[in-house]
């Protein structure tokens, strides 16, 4: 199994690691007891007329997880950083493993997992500021027991 | 990986360099004496010489007779000789019995076996992984036809009380194989005194060549062999002897026979040094195994909060190259099913790392570790989300 030179840069240099104290979201997925659990905390510039329009002005993680794991968080939230709600949600697991080079296949669920708890920190926000219907649009974390 | 200095290899279980000294003896045997063993012209009997010789070697070894020996391609084959040519040279018995513990090479063995109708009881282990001799007493009745446990654990370096299982076994009549591949060369065995029928081993485990191995098997012990044609082994295990393989093999029993009491301690040493070490450096590890009754050079640890992929990767960034048993690096979604076995959570088993310490290593390998492991894990914690401090 060979990871390409961007998720090796990705996992040994992680960007934005860390957390954000009162986050306007924070998602979680994944699970420990397979491997890999992810979470994102979100500080989200408001749009109260359009939500959706709303920015990603900035983004922490923290990854227990393989070097895929870590890279691809690394990657998601460089990626979502300035990004709209819509276009976040928008995301696939495809375009990080894409933007990573490649993931070996047996590792392409941890892009989903990437994806996956980012879309719920956006949720968490959602639901935060009142606004359960555009949250519920969103399908983000499938497996929420951990 | 620019930045790697000097290598360090900590990953003897998976396999080990082979030995200067065995590899000089071998030479020989890809030319200037490469005749067919099976030839009855002069250079084929010098072939079968060297193949005998080695046979006697081996013998000595392990403490058995000379004609009780089968030479095959490694540990992977002995074990399926000994598991389907003991099922297939009989009728009445449908029972194996093995351990939750035992290397693919036996597992898969048996869940093919069990799609042939035979009855597989996998038999559990304690938290040190030995083998719950209580469960097999229960388990082996007149059906069994087979009880396989491995010598010694490869992923927590466990040794498991052989003689007493082999006593149950015989209780009713079955044979008893044991994969020893983890064992032979790096503590006695003595197949009389351990009571084992059948005995796996191979050669690339204790500083001999990969692509060969031997099924050892006690007189009076029916088999089928797993490859027909010609002559070869007593007829069971045809194909043309491995010679330069064979030769190595050899010489890597006669050189673990005079030097595997020392070698043993001072491996022990290196070992118990790199777990002081750790437990000084890094907060929050755990023991795999048993603290006492395992392989010198085994330490299997786990670190809290962190996953092994992660680890390994970093390690071989400094050159260091150990194994997890991690689902990240077994090609599977699952971790170690060892670890599982022995009741440790899933969280640990994934941050779960194996130092297997050898013949090569020095006290710099181990201080090198200790140098550079506490900063990796210390990185890694700093992003984990389990990690509260």
């Amino acid at each position: 199994m060979q990871y390409s030179e961007k998720v090796m840069d990705h996992f040994m240099n992680p960007r934005n690691v860390g957390e954000i104290e009162n986050a306007d979201g924070i998602g979680t997925c994944g699970n420990p007891v397979c491997g890999d659990l992810m979470t994102f905390y979100l500080r989200i510039e408001p749009r109260i007329e359009d939500p959706n329009k709303a920015c990603i002005s900035e983004i922490r993680f923290k990854t227990f997880g393989c070097g895929a794991a870590i890279a691809v968080a690394s990657m998601a939230s460089e990626m979502v950083k300035g990004k709209t709600l819509s276009e976040v949600t928008a995301m696939s697991r495809d375009d990080v493993a894409n933007e990573l080079d490649g993931l070996p296949p047996i590792k392409m669920h941890c892009s989903n997992i990437g994806v996956q708890a980012i879309q719920e920190a956006v949720k968490d926000y959602l639901k935060k500021i009142g606004r359960d219907d555009l949250a519920g649009k969103i399908k983000g974390c499938p497996d929420k027991k951990h | 990986m620019e930045h790697k200095k000097k290598s360090v290899y900590l990953d003897n279980n998976a396999t080990t360099p082979a030995d200067p000294r065995v590899i000089e003896k071998m030479l020989p045997y890809f030319h200037e004496t490469s005749a067919n063993p099976s030839s009855i012209h002069g250079a084929g009997r010098r072939a079968r010489d060297a193949v005998e010789e080695a046979r006697e070697k081996l013998s000595r070894l392990v403490h058995c007779r000379t004609d009780e020996t089968y030479f095959t391609s490694g540990g992977t084959e002995s074990d399926n000789m000994g598991i389907k040519g003991a099922a297939f040279a009989q009728s009445e018995r449908t029972k194996i019995i093995t351990s939750a513990i035992e290397h693919h090479a036996v597992l898969t063995t048996c869940d093919y076996m069990k799609k042939h109708g035979y009855e597989i009881v996998k038999a559990p282990v304690d938290e040190y992984g030995i083998v719950d001799l209580n469960f097999l007493s229960r388990a082996v009745d007149d059906k069994t036809l087979l009880v396989s446990i491995m010598h010694a654990n490869n992923e927590v370096g466990t040794i498991e009380p052989l003689k007493d299982i082999g006593e149950i076994a015989h209780r009713h009549g079955a044979i008893f194989h044991s994969d020893a591949v983890q064992t032979v060369g790096k503590i006695p065995i003595d197949m009389d005194a351990l009571q084992v029928d059948m005995l796996s081993l191979s050669g690339h485990k204790f500083y001999g060549p990969k692509g060969v191995g031997a099924l050892v098997v006690r007189r009076g012990t029916r088999f089928d062999p797993l490859h027909h044609g010609g002559h070869h082994e007593r007829n069971k295990r045809a194909g043309t002897e491995n010679v330069p393989g064979i030769v190595g093999l050899g010489a890597a029993c006669e050189i673990s026979m005079t030097e595997m009491n020392t070698e043993e301690k001072s491996i022990r040493e290196l070992r118990d040094s790199l777990w002081i070490g750790i437990n000084k450096e890094i907060g929050e590890v755990q023991l795999n195994g048993h603290p006492e009754n395992r392989l010198a050079g085994t330490l299997n640890i786990s670190v809290k909060y962190i996953e092994g992929e992660s680890m390994l990767l970093n390690l071989d960034m400094h050159g260091i190259y150990a194994s997890s048993g991690s689902a990240c690096t077994s090609g599977s979604l699952e971790a170690s099913h060892v670890l599982l076995a022995m009741g440790v959570p899933h969280d640990l088993a994934h941050g779960s790392l194996r130092f297997s310490m050898g013949r090569f290593n020095t006290k710099r390998d181990i201080d090198h570790v200790i140098e550079v492991f506490p900063g990796i894990v210390k990185k890694l914690r700093a992003i984990s989300p389990l990690c509260k401090n």
